[in-house]
């Protein structure tokens, strides 16, 4: 299990090659991976501010739930902080087990859980102007499935 | 007692500073929201609507009725928008 906070970008292939080749028992691995979306083509930068300790204690015990829940053999979260721009990728989330259906269902859990319960505020910056991300209801409620 | 307040995201930029230590005799969360709305303007409009806040006690998330007793690290945010 590895839990990565880190400024610096990541490369996608290296990390799903190493995550693979680290694996003994499992079936399945699933990969997804979340980039800077430019809603209406204005967007300039994306700033991602987070909370120093309580990120990585946050995510270390989702994926620890994860790993339980679902039986998995290995899980690894990777999520940037600092300016990123349009289309850069901002996290990654791999999980291995037995079977496909778990695998992807702790990827889904875990997407769910960062996205409302990891110390992470996004803040878009375009030519007229910054906003914070508000927060979703939908997010909240995509909690309650699991 | 002694606590660090630790803002973020648009709290931070309301109250205009990203961490402070705060002497108080507040009992819960509450309180001492309650006592820092009171000290200037910038904190009571950063805390007009609870209901937009979060709060962490030691780095978990907690009630804004949550007792101070033992705490050393309080922080206030909006919800979360990781992912």
């Amino acid at each position: 299990m590895a839990v990565r906070v880190q400024a610096e970008p990541f490369d996608l292939g290296a990390e799903s090659t190493a995550f693979a080749a680290g694996l003994r028992r499992a079936g399945a691995m699933v990969t997804f991976t979340g980039l800077v979306r430019d809603n209406g083509g204005a967007l300039q930068a994306m700033e991602i501010e987070h909370y120093p300790g309580m990120t990585e204690r946050a995510i270390a015990a989702m994926v620890d739930e994860a790993v339980t829940r679902w039986s998995l053999e290995d899980a690894l979260v990777i999520h940037r902080y600092g300016r990123l721009g349009p289309q850069d990728q901002i996290m990654m989330v791999a999980t291995a087990a037995p079977h496909r259906g778990d695998a992807f269902a702790a990827a889904e859990f875990l997407m769910d859980y960062l996205k409302s319960r990891a110390p992470f505020w996004k803040k878009e910056l375009a030519a007229d102007g910054s906003a914070w991300v508000a927060a979703k209801d939908e997010d909240e409620a995509a909690l309650k499935r699991w | 007692m002694v606590l660090d307040v630790l803002y973020f995201a648009w709290v931070r930029e309301r109250i205009g500073l990203g961490r402070e230590r705060v002497e108080t005799t507040a009992v819960t969360v509450a309180d001492l929201v309650a006592e820092l709305s009171a000290r200037e303007e910038r904190y009571a409009l950063a805390f007009a609507d609870l209901k937009s806040l979060r709060v962490a006690l030691d780095q978990d998330l907690a009630e804004f009725s949550a007792p101070l007793a033992g705490v050393r690290e309080v922080a206030f945010f909006p919800p979360m928008t990781g992912g």
